[in-house]
């Protein structure tokens, strides 16, 4: 393949995992910003929306858009409603402390996860796509639902963008994060503003498993790439810092597809994690974060 | 917000030191004990006791399942038909999660809880080689069913054996002939980069050589992987035939994503049925497939020349004439591969009733037992058809197909001899000591 449709094979694939994983480590990044909580069953809830968007699909076999548009409503919400369980089980009884966290949610992904090979198995089952068409370029044809996913993401990114600076529960939930003492002080029901944002980052995480599950299939471990690639972003976009988390996932999304393309996928793999160490380094609280306070 | 007490350390802190001392000592004793009760009857009427090593969960569940069901169908025949040297046989499974780890420590849970006679039916090939050595040291009697080369390279050990399945060498090498004859000479290959994927890049790029071919890429790719769009770009130009062999949960993806690429303006596709076991052929987007081929080791759909023991082993596992459970369309078999499972339990009474084997004891009398095996007749017992076994590689031989995709089914073009597919190598595990 000459260079030029190379490039363009490279940009495409880069943009569609770019806008996926905007999606997915926006979740990440907005509760660490917020609660201060390391949530490492982010993963976990990725892999459950895509798994209930398999299950609310299969209800309505006959009609496979209307089944994925009802999914891609239905299955953040199941998942946004079992944060708001896990965060009253069990976050909220560790009152919310940096190390507990961590470990309890090390926990909440096993039960996750486990609960999902139990109750669904061990299957890769496809999702069929809501709308199927093949783009076709003189030199190779392409996904056309891939395109479908980088402008559902784009709208959702939207949606969050601005939820979190024009609303009234956005200005809330930045004075929360901004001094969680003083909004108290003011009067902010704190603890309700944690089980919201805990919700909203595993709706988020969720509505990118529902996008992706029609390009790959949902599979109960799925969750761990999205995390491990989560994770890479927000700590080279600032822990804090939801503009620095879109940026990074743009530069390593984009990044990733033409490093993939041209080179391999393990130098892609590579590269990103040296930049994590590089960033850690350098610029520990990454390269949008504010100083810590 | 009010600092609630710390989890641990504080004063209202529900763990003591004394407390979790306790708990972690009656675990560790519950883990320890013994998993099974002894017979109170004499020793040759305990079952023989196989212990079934099996992917339930991981990366090869699909195949798992299916080992699952082919592995419970014999043992109910030979159970009903008077068990193994008049024992019955009673398997006792333990998932290894498709985990290389994972699958030594349950090789030694076999071995020192369950206390079985012989371990039998691992697949994935990174497991086998993380798995076989213990069983080697155990001195564990191992048949596996994984077309793997690692027991006829002679990597493995004496207690290793492949009796129910061609290894991946001879698979290939059978294949290459009629590759460069009928579909091209200048091939790509994509395979998943560990064990299983390299075997098939470093034979099949030898025999494609020997028929004067050539290899125009290699695509080498990491068996977690779940987007497959990215590799189809290095695919040259001036490829005549795209030679696939994909296996994990990705596979449907693969195949999709190739399509996607490739539209109509295909090259030949020739790919081994790994990458659609237990996948539909008629799963929306492999449209483009009508027209490819198949390597497979045992035709999925009953074709006017299946044969009577094909018949009785399909209705015994419950597959249909489509290759699907007779219980769920859906459910495809794998049925290139489940077929190993069954076979390895015969040779594995053929050998237990020719060396007496009785107890423990006897292990090394069933190795030998096993390595004088020169053959299989084709029939109920080893339905996919004779096979010659090498007892020196303690690896079997037998007859591959190439099936072409017409309407979503599998046509058999071809049916390979045994010959086509042997190689020379110098592996000798009966020099080995017992």
């Amino acid at each position: 393949m000459d260079l030029g449709p190379h490039l363009l094979l490279a940009l495409l694939e880069g943009t569609v995992s770019a806008f996926v994983l905007a999606v997915t480590a926006l979740g990440l990044s907005l509760v660490f910003g917020v609660m201060r909580i390391v949530n490492v069953a982010h993963g976990e809830f990725f892999m459950l929306g895509a798994v209930l968007a398999w299950w609310i699909t299969s209800l309505v076999p006959e009609a496979p858009f209307w089944g994925f548009m009802l999914a891609l409503i239905g299955a953040p919400l199941a998942v946004g409603a079992i944060a708001v369980v896990a965060d009253a089980l069990v976050l909220r009884r560790l009152n919310y402390q940096p190390e507990a966290t961590i470990v309890a949610t090390i926990g909440l992904l096993y039960i996750l996860q486990q609960a999902v090979l139990t109750i669904y198995g061990p299957d890769a089952r496809p999702v069929v796509a809501p709308i199927q068409f093949r783009v076709v370029f003189p030199w190779f044809g392409y996904s056309g639902y891939k395109l479908v996913a980088v402008g559902a993401a784009s709208l959702l990114l939207l949606a969050a963008w601005y939820g979190v600076t024009r609303t009234k529960f956005g200005l809330i939930m930045r004075a929360t994060q901004f001094d969680r003492e003083t909004a108290q002080a003011f009067g902010i029901p704190v603890k309700r503003v944690y089980a919201a944002v805990f919700a909203l980052g595993a709706m988020l995480a969720a509505a990118a498993g529902v996008l992706v599950v029609p390009l790959q299939q949902a599979h109960y471990l799925m969750g761990l790439d999205p995390l491990l690639l989560s994770f890479i972003v927000v700590i080279i976009g600032g822990l804090d810092s939801l503009k620095g988390t879109i940026l990074a996932a743009f530069v390593i999304g984009i990044s990733d597809g033409i490093i993939s393309v041209f080179f391999s996928p393990t130098l892609a793999k590579i590269i990103a994690t040296l930049v994590v160490a590089l960033v850690l380094v350098f610029r520990p609280n990454g390269l949008f974060g504010g100083k810590a306070r | 917000m009010n600092p609630k007490t710390p989890l641990i350390g504080g004063k209202k802190s529900l763990i003591t030191r004394r407390s979790a001392l306790k708990t972690l000592g009656a675990a560790s004793a519950l883990a320890l004990s013994p998993g099974y009760v002894r017979y109170a009857q004499a020793q040759t009427a305990e079952p023989l006791k196989l212990g079934f090593q099996l992917h339930s969960t991981g990366i090869g569940a699909g195949y798992g399942r299916w080992y699952d069901r082919t592995t419970h169908a014999a043992v109910k025949l030979i159970n009903d038909a008077g068990g193994i040297a008049g024992r019955q046989v009673e398997i006792i499974t333990e998932d290894d999660g498709t985990d290389p780890k994972r699958g030594a420590e349950v090789v030694e849970k076999f071995a020192s809880q369950h206390k079985v006679d012989f371990v039998f039916g691992t697949l994935f090939s990174h497991v086998v080689i993380g798995s076989a050595p213990r069983a080697g040291e155990l001195k564990m009697p191992y048949f596996v069913v994984s077309e793997g080369y690692h027991v006829a390279s002679g990597a493995l050990n004496r207690y290793v054996f492949q009796p129910g399945i061609t290894d991946v060498r001879s698979q290939v090498s059978s294949m290459a002939p009629w590759i460069a004859g009928n579909l091209g000479k200048k091939v790509t290959m994509i395979f998943p980069d560990y064990a299983f994927g390299h075997d098939h890049r470093d034979f099949f790029t030898a025999a494609i050589e020997k028929q004067g071919g050539s290899i125009a890429a290699l695509l080498a790719i990491p068996p977690t992987e779940t987007s497959y769009t990215k590799y189809f770009a290095q695919i040259p130009a001036d490829t005549e035939v795209i030679y696939h062999v994909m296996v994990g949960p990705g596979v449907l993806t693969f195949v999709k994503e190739m399509g996607e690429h490739f539209g109509s303006k295909r090259p030949q596709i020739f790919g081994f049925i790994d990458s659609l076991e237990a996948v539909d052929l008629a799963s929306p987007g492999l449209e483009f497939l009508d027209g490819t081929y198949f390597w497979e080791a045992f035709p999925r759909y009953a074709g006017a020349e299946q044969s009577p023991y094909d018949k009785f082993y399909r209705e015994k596992v419950g597959v249909d004439a489509n290759g699907a459970s007779t219980g769920d369309p859906k459910d495809i078999a794998t049925y290139s591969h489940m077929f190993g499972c069954w076979e390895t339990l015969y040779t594995i009474k053929q050998a237990v009733e020719a060396s007496g084997y009785k107890s423990a004891a006897d292990k090394g009398a069933l190795i030998e037992a096993v390595e004088a095996i020169t053959s299989f007749a084709e029939g109920n017992e080893h339905p996919q058809g004779n096979k010659t076994f090498d007892g020196k590689r303690h690896q079997c031989y037998g007859h591959q197909f190439i099936s072409k995709v017409e309407g979503a089914k599998l046509n058999v073009v071809h049916k390979t001899s045994i010959e086509d597919g042997l190689y020379e190598n110098d592996t000798d595990y009966t020099k080995q000591p017992l």
